[in-house]
Order: C-alpha cells, then structure tokens, then sequence
C-alpha cells in the first residue's frame, strides 16, 4: 500500500514536471519564432542606427559574428542549445550577455515585487474580511465597490500622485531610485493596488459563498462567533478559489513592475523590458519572456502541489485507510 | 423550573425580496415541555424549517421577525444579545440540520468539527474535546470512531455525516434538539436507525426534541405531540392517535390520505386506475396473468464491473427482469444497491460487461449509433429531480417537443398539436405551454417531464425515483397520473425507487436489489405481504408509521381484492412477526 502511495506521489509529481518544461519550451519556441519574424532591420538594431554607412564586407562581417546567416531553423536550434545552458546571447544594444543584464535587474524587481505582494495580500485580504463582516450594507457595498476601482486606476497615474503627496509634499519617501526599503515602499504601493483588488474581488465573493454555505449555518448553531465561522470555517474554503488564481497575480506584479520601474526611474527587469523592447534588443526580450514563463510555471507548480493540502477531496494520493461506503450504517 | 423548556408565542416571519413579501409564519404558538418530543409536520412551503430555524437564529437575511417571541428556559431568544443566544446555541439547543453532505465544513476533519462545540463552550481544553469527540462518534453509533473522527467529511457516507451532525448537536448534552429534516436525504433503513439513534440519545439525556418532517409517518413514530402546519398556521395539535386516527381538520386528513407509508393497505393507485380505464384500452389486459404476452424488455444476466485506479467494483451483478406490455416493474433498494445501474444498462446508457437486452424481442445490447437513436424513440425517461431536468430558458412547449424534434418525428404543427394534447392528458392548463419551468411547481415540473417522456409515443418509459422529490400529496397526484396515463396509453414502466410504499402504489412486479444483487422478485403483492428475504423485511419495517396507522379501510372503496386481506396478512403487520421467517408459504416465481 506505502509502495502504491509512493508511487503514485511520484508519477504526480513528475507528470507536474513534464507540463512545465512543455509550457517552457512552448513559451521559448513561440517568443522566438514570433520575434525573429518581426519586421524591422536587425543590423541596424545591432549598430545603433548606421547600417545604411556599412559596406556589404561590413554588414556580412556582422552577419556572420551573429549567426545571422544561418538558417532560421539552425539559429532556432543553436539558440535553444545554449538557453538550456543559461546563455542567452548578447544583447545588441548594449553587446553584454543577456544573462548577465537580466540576472543584475531581478532582485530589484524581487524587492518591489516582494513587498508589493505583502501589501497586496493585506489590502486584499483585509478589504475581503471587512467586507463580509461590516455590520451595515452601506459600508460592506462601499468596500466591496474598493475592487473595481482598485483594477481601474492605471499604473502611472498612481505612481505621479504618489509622488506628489509622498515625495513632494510630504518628503517621507524618495521619489526615484535604488537605495534600500524606503525606495522600495512607493513602487511596491503602486504595484499592490491592482492586484490587492484582484485578491479582495476573489476572497470576497468566496467568502459571501462560503458564509451562505449550510455548513455556516452549522458552525453558528454551535454557538460559534461571527469572527469565528468566518475566519475558521469560510476563509479557509474561500482562499482555495483565491489561490487558483495566484499565477495571475504574480504575472499582474511582473507585468505591473514595467510601468512602475519607468515611473519610479528605478532599475529592474521591468525597466529592461521596456528598453529591450523599444530598442527591438531581440536577444533580451526572449531572455525576458524565458525569465517570466519560469516564474508562472514555478508558482502554478507550487500552487499544485500545495493544493491537495488545504482542500483534502483532491486526491492525488491514495491515503485512505477506511473505505468509504461499503462499511454497513449503525454496526 | 416546571414551565415550558421552549414556548413560541404568536410567531411571525417574513421573507421580503424586493417589493413583494411573503408571510411564511402567521402567528404560530406552542410549547415544549422538558423531555417532550413535538413533531412540526407540514408540506414544503408551509412555514415549518422556518419556525426551526427562528428558534437557532439562522434565519436567513431576507427573513424578519415581525412580531411573537421565542422564550427559551425562560429568557427570550429573539431580543437577547449576540453574546447570550451564542451562549445557548449549541450548549442548551442542539441543531440538526437538513442536509448531511453539504453541512460539514469540507476541509476540516470531522473529530475537530464535533470537539469545537466544546471548546466554543469551555466545556473541554483542546486535548480533552479531542477525546470527547471521539466518544460523542462512539455514541451516535459510528464505527471506528477514533479513525473515523481523522477523517474528512467526504470520506464518509451521507448516513455517517448525518451521524456526525447528530454527535455535533448532542455533544454538550443540551436539553432541547432542533431537527430540520434530518433524515429526509437519507435511506429508509438508514433513516431509521439514525432516528432509533436519536430517540435512544434524546431519552437518555432527558432532552426534549423538536423534529421538523414532512413524513407524518416519521413524525407519529418518533414524537409525543403532532403540530400540523399549513401556510404559515398551525392547523392541527394532538397527539399522534389524535391526529392519525380522528383527525379533525381536511388538510390533515388529505395528508393522511396521500401518505404512502400509511396507506399500505387497501387500493392502490393502480387498481383506481384499472377500474377507471375505459374498456377498450389498446394494451393492457386488465388483470389476467396474461402469460401470453411477449415482454417488451427482457434482460438477461446483467454485470456491470467499474473499473478505478486498478481495483474493479461490480455494481450490479447477473440482474435478469422482464416486463410485459402496460406493466409496471419496480426496482426497489438503497443507495448503492445498483437499482440506477441497472436501468442505464436498459437504457443503453452504459455498457454492460455481461447478459443480454431484448427490446421487443430485438437484441438490443450491441446496438450502434443510429439504431441506438430509433432505439431511443421507444424508451423515455423521467428523471428525480423535475428542478434540474428541464432546460430553464425554454418553454414548456418546447420542453415537451424537445424529443420529437430532436428525433425528427413529425412536422412542426403536428408537434405543437401532441403537445397541446398532451399538457392536457398530464392535467395541465394549456395555459403553461408559454410558460418556463421556473414559473411552475415541483409537481407541475414533473407533469411537464412526463409529457415530454410520452410525446414520441415510448413503449416503455424508465421512472427514476420520479416523485420522492414531491411533497405526498403531489407524490399522490402524480403516481396516480402515472397509473391513469398507463390504463390509457399502455405504456411500460420500468419504475426506480427506495420507498417500497410507492411501489406498493404503482407496480404490478418488484425486483428488490441490494449491493447490486436480486435478493426478491416477484408480484407487488406477493413480495410486500409475504416477503421471503430478511432484506426486504428490513425495508418494509423501515417504512415509517408503523407505532400509528389510520384504521384501514378509511380511504378505500372496498371493492377490490386487496382489501380483503385480513390484517394480519398486511404490510403493516409484516415487521416483527415475520421476522420470525415462519412465513415461507408465498409463491415467488
């Protein structure tokens, strides 16, 4: 039986794998495919703006020291060989290895994205429990009004009017830059708010279903408080919705973290991304798309895994020691 | 301490939703004494769960009281603070709510959920709730209760999650328990040994109890007081010889009458309808033993194996049954016992790993895609729940076409046409055809299901459990209807259910199954009255009603055969006596 369980575990586990190096691969594949297929004039991206100076001996010259005259097919090949050994080429605007400029720009991103999270999760979550809880409808219906508003409000208008009050007005904050905790805390704001919503708008609707659900209604007649049946019984059945969605916000921090690394004039992957982009810096934007699918396969995985432990009716594992119904009522 | 434990004085509940209100309780009044059984018996919509649920505090939002109190041990309930109702909720007042497999929190284990009654009280300190919990499963008579209080409420069949909210309700020792239908989801054989369970439990403790039911069977049983709602009122109080056998007002007596488990003997539905049928009815013969008459279906040594995760489980195993033209076929058992398995594999709806089907003297059971589609066309079906069954964005007109259009029968006016006719065969108003399902009632909805069932003119139309979803007096209607429609049209019915009194009503033969084998066969009769196998007599004696029945004969004619069976011979006496087995006189087959 231990055998079979581990086993079983096992194939789970690794058949999880399988999906995300596909997903990788896929992600690789059509990011090169598509961006190798963009029009634009690639020489010129790699010299700056001067191919129409070059000679036909000097465009060749740099054709052939990019690979550039290869096949398409080979160049998809050559290329894919060394993403698995984590080299990415170099970039054509700043002729650095891509690995290096991405590897640089991630724990900045790490650290608003980081602390973005955290706030994001105590907004969300807060809003969500107060909302369930408010003793008067005007005040559950103006929190629950919060959400809506929170994903409408673009980035870069936020970020301004944060540096406005918090910067400008009322110096608490630095308004740019790369020092420390206090210049992580504006952005990491900015970043938070849209996915905060996201967060409250799935708990809150999870939590209005799971306080209707008869099992409350169980709870209560226990004598149980209102906190407790919402904090004991509902969150717990409301957060499993919630987490399904978690790829979401990871990537809504990711792709948040462009707008607000430009806003803020800090350096991250998001500032990468937008200059890599603009400049058609081809071999940095794959990096980049590479770097991202990573992120949503490693948090879709973990969230797989971590699932069958808070909802126990998703077997994946046989650990059942008594049958469930062929044991006769009342014996 | 001599006054009431619980007194309900001039209750009034609303259910508001935007403009329109609906009073669900006119001013109710009663008392419990302390260690007093009352029973609340009424018909959904008559205002009863809402009573139990003022008295726990679950009303829900679009409910308000809008006058009467609820004094419970003296203090009033309905006016108290938060803080003190939550005092008395679950310590002095034990709930049991209506439905076991939703009302366990899924992702907690169930020990936990029964041993926070006792923290919440400060009656254990973690360590010891835990091992109270393991005795309060001990005690609501679950096997494994130390494993069992480890588990999830999903690994648990819907009688021990039951067991387990009856150990939640009873875990403080309160004085008084609030039922909600608590075995109405449940089993028969099930049910009642959960409700021996309780009484046993209640008794012990001295505690009284409020049972919410629409079984007056189950309410006459159990409690010592009857409380007949109706609308919103109490019409009827007395005990359950008072109310069973002189019951003064006509809504308790057409509940009486509509009753299957109290009407187990006399004339049944079927012999109404016989003697009503015309003369010259196309197909059934009327109660000759028409030996001669090919069967419409016959199977032989049906098996069906389900195969998961490497273990094989066999849900229904050598079942053969036949049924003739005009003839009703009951397949009678509990949850499990492969009664639905089997009619799928009639149906063709799944395949069976052995036996044989003949539709009409045709091997049916390797039938193919088109000529399992005509196939279709002479087999219909009627499903449990008339709720989920019918599409809601179309309209009833539609519905009841649905099949005919589907199977390409007829043109479109000759469509309408049969359906027109057909609302009013099933005594509807032709009025409902532009209506939607939501617009109509439960009984109204299942009407509509067997119009659509008969509009391509089956020969044989399987009825899964088609009326335990229905109040009695609705299940009455419809059963007759079903036995009305058969004199008329002729057609066969392969009938599904777990409630042998309705069988009683409608089914010419009986096959009783358990784990997916025939335990019993043979005629209605036959088996209720003399049953052979210790099974079925586990099933009839779990037929509530038994401690009171209404003196036979009340509704009956007198006319057909099967009032004249003494008494002894009939079903309600079949519980202990023949437990004995001394009864093996009786010819099955």
């Amino acid at each position: 039986m231990s055998n079979e369980q581990g086993s079983g575990l096992a194939r789970y586990v690794l058949g999880r794998l399988a999906q995300a190096a596909f997903v990788l691969w896929a992600a690789y594949t059509l990011s090169f495919l598509i961006l190798w297929s963009l029009p634009g004039n690639i020489i010129a991206n790699i010299t700056g703006g001067q191919a129409t100076d070059l000679t036909k001996e000097q465009i060749s010259k740099i054709e052939s020291t990019w690979g550039l005259d290869d096949p398409l097919w080979l160049r998809y090949l050559n290329s894919l060989g060394r993403a698995l050994h984590g080299d990415f080429g170099i970039s054509f605007a700043t002729q650095q290895p891509v690995s290096r400029l991405v590897a640089q720009s991630i724990p900045p991103t790490v650290a608003i994205a980081g602390l973005g999270f955290l706030f994001a999760l105590v907004f969300g979550v807060g809003i969500a429990l107060a909302a369930t809880r408010a003793r008067w409808r005007w005040l559950s219906g103006l929190l629950l009004a919060l959400p809506p508003l929170g994903v409408a409000i673009p980035s870069f208008w936020l970020g301004l009017l944060l540096i406005q009050f918090f910067s400008f007005a009322i110096p608490i904050f630095p308004s740019t830059g790369n020092d420390g905790f206090v210049s992580a805390v504006l952005p990491a704001i900015t970043l938070a708010v849209p996915t905060s919503a996201l967060i409250a708008q799935l708990l809150a609707s999870g939590l209005q279903q799971a306080l209707a659900q008869p099992y409350a209604d169980t709870a209560r007649a226990k004598g149980a408080s209102a906190s407790r049946v919402q904090l004991r019984h509902a969150f717990r059945n409301a957060v499993l919705p919630a987490l399904t969605v978690s790829g979401l916000v990871v990537g809504g921090l990711l792709a948040g973290s462009v707008v607000t690394e430009t806003v803020f004039s800090r350096n991250g992957i998001g500032r990468v991304t937008a200059s890599a982009v603009s400049a058609q810096d081809v071999p940095v934007v794959q990096a980049v798309v590479v770097f991202a699918s990573v992120v949503f396969v490693l948090v879709n995985l973990i969230v797989d895994l971590v699932y069958p432990l808070l909802d126990p009716r998703i077997v994946t594992v046989r650990r059942r020691r008594l049958p469930v119904t062929p044991i006769p009522e009342g014996v | 301490m001599t006054g009431p434990l619980l007194s309900v004085d001039d209750l009034r509940v609303e259910y508001r939703s935007g403009r329109t209100r609906i009073r669900a309780v006119r001013g109710v009044s009663f008392e419990i004494r302390p260690a007093e059984r009352v029973a609340l018996v009424g018909e959904s919509g008559s205002g009863k769960s809402t009573i139990a649920a003022a008295v726990v505090r679950l009303l829900a939002p679009a409910a308000t009281v809008t006058g009467g109190g609820i004094r419970f041990d003296g203090a009033d309930l309905l006016s108290a603070p938060p803080r003190r109702v939550r005092a008395v909720l679950g310590r002095r007042i034990g709930y049991v709510p209506q439905d076991p497999t939703v009302s366990l929190n899924p992702v907690t284990r169930v020990g936990e959920q029964i041993a926070e009654v006792l923290t919440i009280h400060g009656l254990a300190n973690r360590k010891t709730a835990r091992i109270d919990a393991v005795a309060a499963l001990e005690k609501a008579g679950i096997d494994h209760p130390a494993e069992r209080a480890r588990q999830f409420p999903h690994e648990l069949s819907g009688g021990q999650r039951q067991r387990v909210l009856i150990a939640i309700a009873l875990a403080a020792r309160p004085a008084l328990l609030v039922a909600d239908e608590p075995t109405s989801a449940l089993d028969v054989t099930v049910q009642r040994r959960i409700l021996d369970h309780v009484d046993d439990l209640t008794a012990d403790a001295g505690a009284s109890v409020l049972l919410i039911t629409h079984d007056l069977g189950v309410a006459a049983d159990r409690t010592d007081r009857i409380l007949v709602m109706s609308h919103g009122r109490i019409v009827e109080a007395g005990t359950p010889e008072q109310i069973l056998g002189a019951p003064q007002d006509p809504y308790t007596r057409s509940l009486i009458a509509a009753a299957p488990s109290l009407n187990t003997v006399g004339t049944t539905f079927l012999d109404r309808a016989r003697l009503a049928a015309p003369a010259h009815t196309p197909a059934d013969p009327p109660d000759a033993p028409d030996a001669g008459s090919a069967p419409i279906v016959e199977a032989v040594g049906l098996v069906k194996d389900y195969h998961s995760g490497g273990r094989s489980s066999r849900a229904v195993d050598d079942v053969s049954l036949s049924i003739r033209r005009g003839r009703t076929l009951a397949l009678v058992g509990e949850s499990g016992s492969g009664k639905t398995t089997t009619a799928r594999l009639v149906l063709r709806l799944a395949e069976p790993t052995a036996g044989e089907i003949r539709f009409d003297g045709q091997d049916i059971t390797a039938l193919r895609a088109g000529a399992l589609r005509r196939l279709r066309r002479r087999i219909q079906v009627v499903y449990q729940n008339p709720y989920d069954s019918l599409n809601p964005r179309m309209s009833v007109g539609r519905l009841i076409e649905e099949p005919a259009r589907s199977l390409g029968i007829g043109s479109r006016a000759q469509r309408s046409a049969r359906a027109a006719e057909l609302v009013d065969l099933v005594g509807l108003a032709s009025s409902v055809l532009s209506r939607r399902p939501a617009e109509l009632s439960g009984g109204q909805r299942q009407r509509v299901a067997i119009a659509r069932a008969l509009i391509v003119r089956p020969d044989l139309v399987v009825l899964d459990e088609p009326v335990s979803a229905l109040d009695v007096r609705v299940q009455a209607q419809v059963l007759e209807l079903l036995a009305r429609l058969q004199a008329e049209l002729g057609v066969a019915y392969l009938f599904i259910s777990h409630d042998l009194a309705v069988v009683r009503q409608i089914s010419h033969e009986v096959i009783v199954l358990r784990g997916g084998v025939v335990v019993e066969q043979g005629p209605t009769e036959d088996v209720l009255t003399d049953p052979r196998h210790e099974y079925t007599r586990e099933l009839l004696a779990a037929i509530p009603g038994h401690a009171q029945r209404p003196p036979h004969g009340e509704s009956d004619a007198g006319t057909a055969p099967s009032t004249a069976r003494a008494p002894s011979t009939a079903l309600a006496s079949s519980t202990a006596p023949a437990r004995s087995g001394a009864h093996t006189t009786g010819d099955i087959r």
